[in-house]
Formats: structure tokens, C-alpha cells, sequence
């Protein structure tokens, strides 16, 4: 069973960012949104880890 | 009195006969009443009538009712049904399927096959219109009637109203004659989705209701369709938000439209809309006949307990699924297959009447498993909210290049027969090198002999009795222990390996004991007459 990484991980953090924010460029908030689900599906399935995924998901939850 | 049929009838095969009990002074008392002469009642009333117990079978119908409904019937069910002796009947009416595809428009995105390995008697699969399951199972009763088969179906029997104290219920019948009573130790309800028994009762049937309508249209054509499941989301036809065809026997297929829930149902089934809609899938320039038609909503959602007294519920009447799955028939008859047993042996005092109890507890595990299937490929076929629907449209988009996002896709997960894991009727695995797939509460794989297949040797014994399988164990010839005779089957694995890899994994040895229904009661290394006779009381229900 996995553990979510929850200390900084990601040395280029504003290339990223701006990597996503480009990435919506031009889009409509459909195309947006089906782009964001297409995101999160890839990421989950790199992760590949049921217990992860849940970690991840209670911390969105805020 | 005249009774109208709530359907029409493919097989008029039990006509109303007035009997006896009609005329008796006092109500007649059967150990067993089972409400409902479908599928599952059938199964039922046939597996305790070969183990021994008078069955009445009362039924509101003279016979077997039109309409495919159900077509897919899994290979456990198959053999249940070889077990009560005419699984050989239904399979080679069935056509064989074992290949699904999901295209998403134009493009294929997922494709399974439900067939994994060989060495099993039956197929994964095969699709059969109800009525003729239906007709094989009664033909196969009329035979066995003609030898003494202590099963009655009285049709046109219709249950208004049901009493019940401890020793049993009674229970009020109409009939073209007028009404009548009878009285049973136990009742099974086996009545259906709409189960009038759990009404009188006053049960509650909690579940979620789907805002979805679908179209079946089963049509009959000459086509060059693999035998094949396929299933469209979005597709190129237009003709629903998802479609579906398969094959039945005949040359009859299944189309299944998602048509929405605002639906207007009467405009929908008027046959010249219906013949547009397939018109439309197939091509215009495709000859079909209609053959039956019919237009669903469903729900998922199940009794909270399947026994009430000494009413016991099975198949639709304690639980309901949606078809993407095919486990509405199928789970239906793995209750029946589960039920009789227990119910035998209560009746012959062999086992107390708690044992029934792991009849709920078994049945329940596998009604959520199905409910929980069910309800997931619902949720992909018909999302529920916007960004459900923006994840299954993500799923489908990205499945079409990735091979990575095919496992999400969703249009049904069919029918695998259920492991009673956690029952309190297994004993732990005393076999840890054995295979995972034959642990205490699993159903046992099937697996080729020199003559026949293992699954034709266990079960098979026409009281409720026990079985112990021996694979390169030293068994006694004979096992007896609280009052039940084990049959004792010893095998070798030397020049079998399927059996081999299915019984023993890494294990040199082992001793299995097997219940009635074909599942794994316990596995020993080697045989140990205390441990073998406390886990057979532990399997009856002795420790409940």
C-alpha cells in the first residue's frame, strides 16, 4: 500500500503550472473540462495505486 | 372466477387442474411451498424434490411466459443446472459467446474475452431466450414426474394473502374454482421483481432508481454479426445514447436502445417507431422481423433481510439488478442453488434451523456484489451528473489511441459466480499452498477427468449429502459425522495437471470438503477425522 507524496516534490513548480495554464489556452469551458478529466484519468493511471488515488482525493476534498 | 393473466403465455405447460386440497376440510400442510414458477422457483422446486422433500409449486400462470427477457445465462448456472440434470439440454439449445467488444461511434476501445482457460464442461456463456431455459427445466420435471419426482405445480394458483406464526404459514390461494388454503412449513418466495408476497408482508425493497430507458428490440434476421457482444456508446446510427446487440439461438438478436428517460413509451413501442430505430442501426435495405419488444427502466436495490419467518425470498423478490452484467437470472438461480440444501436439511432435522440464517448472510454478500457491479456499469452507460458524464466521455476519448484507459470502460462486469468469503459456515484455509481460487466459500472450478469432468462427480448425491475430495491423500472409503453420510472421492493429480493447478497450487496433498452446492466448505493438507467432522458442523450450521 502506497502513501501519497505530500512534501514538495516538483523542483520546477512555475514551468508546470504554466505548462497547465497553457494547456487551456483558447479552450471553451467544455473543452476545459473535458480536458481536465482526460488529466486526471492519465495521472491515475500512472499512479496506479488504489490508497494513493484515495489520499489524493481527501485532500482535494479540502 | 375468471383470473386474467397479467401476459401472455409461449408454453401452456402446467394447466389449472382443481385437486384435492381445494376440498379439504382443514388446509393440507406441504413442508415446502414455493411461490412462483419462474426460473428460479423451478431450480428451486426441482433441487428439493431430488433430494427428497415434497414440493408444491404455485404459480398465478399456466405456464411459461412470452418473451426473450433474460437471454444470457452464465456458465455456473450451467452447471447448477447439470447438477438437477438438464444443464446438457439448455447449453446445446444456447449459442456460445465468450468475445465482447465496446466501440465508441465508429471506433473499437475495448474488447474482452470471458473464457480464460479450457478444461471446463461448459462455456463462459451462452444466450438462450428465457422461455426456452424455461421449457427445458419443465420438460425435464414432466420426466421425472412420470417417475415419482415428489414435485406438484399447480397453475392458475394464485397467493392473495399469507399468515405466519412459528411453525410455519398459511397461505390463501385463488383460483378459477375460487379460493382456497394450504399450509407450509417453509414458503419460498421466488415471485418476482414486483414479489406480491413481500407486499402482504409489508418488506421494504430500498435501493437507487436510475433515470434512464432502454428499448429492446429482438429481431430476427439473416446477418453476418459475429457471435459476438457488442456495445456502443455514442453511436454511428444515432439510433440511442448507447446500443447493444447480441445473438440468440434462431437467428434471433438482441438490440438494446438507450432511449432516455423523458421517453414517451407508447410512441416508442409503436412497432413502426421500433422497426425506424432498428432500420436505422442495421440499414434500410436489412429484412427483420420483430419478435418481441418491450421497454425498461431499472433500479438496483435489495431486501434487507431474504428471510422472514418462515418466508424465505430468492431471485428477483429479494433482489434487483440492472441487465448490463447479466445478473438478474443468474444470481436469481445461485440463491436457489444455495437454498436447497439448507432447506433439506433443516426439514430432516439434520441441521437446526439457524442454518438458514447463512442462506441471508451468503446471498446478501452476493446480492451487493451484484448491486455494486451493476451499479457502477450503470453509472458509466447513464452518468448520472455532468462530470460523471465529462469522465466517461475522458474514458472513452482517451481508450481509442491509450491502451491504459480501456480497464475504466465500463458497459456491464457479467456474471462471475459469487466466493462466499467470510462465511461463517467455512473453516479457515487449512491449505495455505493452495490455489486462492479454491478457498473455503468458493464455488469448485470445473476440470476435466479420464471420463467426464469433476463438476459431474460433485453435488450430484440426491440427499443434501457432503462430499470429501481427495487429491493424493490417504481418505478413508467412507465419512460419516452428525448424521450425514460423506461420499469420498480420492484422485490423483499425477497425470492431470489442471486438476492439479486448480485443487493443489504448491500443495502435494489436500482434502477437500464439499457442500451440496459445489462450494469449498474446508481444505486440509491430509485427512484428520476430528477436523474433517468439526468443520461438517461448522458448514450445517452447527455453530451458528
Amino acid at each position: 500500500m502506497g502513501q501519497l507524496n505530500t512534501t514538495r516534490n516538483m523542483a520546477q513548480a512555475d514551468d508546470v503550472y504554466e505548462m497547465l495554464i497553457d494547456a487551456h489556452e483558447g479552450k471553451s469551458k467544455p473543452e476545459s473540462d473535458a480536458f481536465n478529466a482526460r488529466l486526471i484519468i492519465t495521472l491515475i493511471n500512472h499512479i496506479g495505486d488504489k490508497e494513493v488515488i484515495a489520499q489524493a482525493l481527501a485532500i482535494a476534498e479540502g | 372466477m375468471t383470473m386474467q393473466d397479467r401476459y401472455p403465455l409461449a408454453y401452456k405447460t402446467y394447466p389449472y387442474a382443481k385437486c384435492a386440497d381445494q376440498e379439504a376440510e382443514a388446509p393440507a400442510r406441504h413442508p415446502v411451498v414455493v411461490v412462483g414458477g419462474g426460473p428460479v422457483g423451478m431450480a428451486l422446486a426441482l433441487d428439493l424434490a431430488l433430494k427428497g422433500t415434497r414440493v408444491l409449486v404455485l404459480d398465478d400462470h399456466e405456464g411459461v411466459g412470452m418473451g426473450s427477457r433474460a437471454i444470457c445465462f452464465a456458465k455456473r448456472q450451467l452447471e447448477i443446472l447439470d447438477r438437477l440434470g438438464c444443464g446438457e439440454t439448455v447449453a446445446q439449445k444456447g449459442v456460445v459467446w465468450n468475445i465482447g467488444k465496446v466501440f465508441h461511434g465508429e471506433e473499437k476501445v475495448y474488447e474482452f474475452n470471458l473464457l480464460p482457460e479450457d478444461g471446463h464442461k461448459f462455456p463462459a456463456f451462452i444466450n438462450l431466450q428465457q422461455p426456452y431455459f424455461e421449457k427445458f427445466v419443465l420438460d425435464h420435471v414432466a420426466a421425472l414426474q412420470a417417475q415419482g419426482l415428489p414435485l406438484e405445480i399447480r397453475g392458475k394458483n394464485r397467493v392473495d394473502a399469507i399468515e405466519q406464526d412459528a411453525e410455519g404459514a398459511t397461505l390463501t390461494v385463488m383460483t378459477p374454482d375460487g379460493p382456497y388454503q394450504v399450509a407450509a412449513d417453509y414458503v419460498v418466495a421466488c415471485d418476482g421483481a414486483s414479489s406480491p408476497l413481500r407486499k402482504m408482508l409489508g418488506l421494504g425493497f430500498e435501493g437507487e432508481v436510475f433515470k434512464d430507458s432502454f428499448l429492446i428490440a429482438d429481431v430476427r434476421m439473416k446477418a453476418d454479426f459475429p457471435t459476438e457482444r457488442w456495445f456502443w456508446f455514442d453511436p454511428p446510427s444515432k439510433a440511442g445514447a448507447s446500443q447493444l446487440l447480441h445473438k440468440q439461438p434462431d437467428d434471433v438478436w438482441r438490440i438494446d436502445f438507450q432511449i432516455g428517460w423523458d421517453a414517451d413509451r407508447a410512441e416508442e413501442m409503436k412497432e413502426a417507431n421500433i422497426r425506424k430505430r432498428v432500420a436505422q442501426m442495421i440499414g434500410d435495405d436489412v429484412e427483420f422481423e420483430l419478435v418481441w419488444s418491450s421497454i425498461y427502466t431499472f433500479q438496483c436495490r435489495r431486501m434487507t433481510q431474504f428471510q422472514d419467518g418462515r418466508v424465505i425470498f430468492a431471485g428477483d423478490a429479494a433482489h434487483q439488478v440492472s441487465p448490463f452484467g447479466a445478473r438478474g437470472a443468474n444470481s436469481g438461480l445461485q440463491d436457489a442453488d444455495n437454498l436447497a440444501w439448507k432447506l433439506q436439511l433443516v426439514l430432516e432435522g439434520k441441521a437446526p434451523p439457524a442454518l438458514l440464517a447463512s442462506y441471508d448472510d451468503e446471498r446478501i454478500h452476493g446480492a451487493k456484489e451484484n448491486i455494486l457491479n451493476s451499479t457502477r456499469a450503470t453509472d458509466f452507460i447513464t452518468p448520472k451528473s455532468e462530470v460523471s458524464r465529462q469522465f466517461r466521455d475522458a474514458v472513452l476519448t482517451l481508450s481509442k489511441d491509450h491502451d491504459f484507459a480501456r480497464p475504466f470502460v465500463n458497459s456491464g462486469r457479467l456474471s462471475v459466480p459469487c466466493t462466499y468469503d467470510g462465511s461463517a459456515l467455512n473453516t479457515d484455509d487449512a491449505l495455505p499452498a493452495g490455489p486462492p481460487r479454491t478457498r473455503p466459500g468458493a464455488p469448485c472450478p470445473d476440470a476435466p477427468l479420464d471420463e467426464g469432468f469433476l463438476l459431474g462427480r460433485l453435488g450430484r448425491a440426491k440427499d443434501a449429502a457432503f462430499q470429501l475430495l481427495a487429491l493424493d491423500a490417504e481418505v478413508p472409503e467412507a465419512f460419516s459425522a452428525h448424521g450425514i453420510d460423506c461420499e469420498v472421492i480420492a484422485l490423483s493429480v499425477a497425470e492431470n495437471d489442471m486438476l492439479r493447478e486448480r485443487y493443489l497450487g504448491g500443495a502435494r496433498s489436500a482434502v477437500y470438503l464439499i457442500r451440496p452446492d459445489q462450494h469449498v466448505a474446508a481444505r486440509f493438507g491430509s485427512f484428520d477425522a476430528a477436523e474433517t467432522t468439526e468443520a461438517l458442523g461448522r458448514a450445517i450450521g452447527k455453530e451458528l
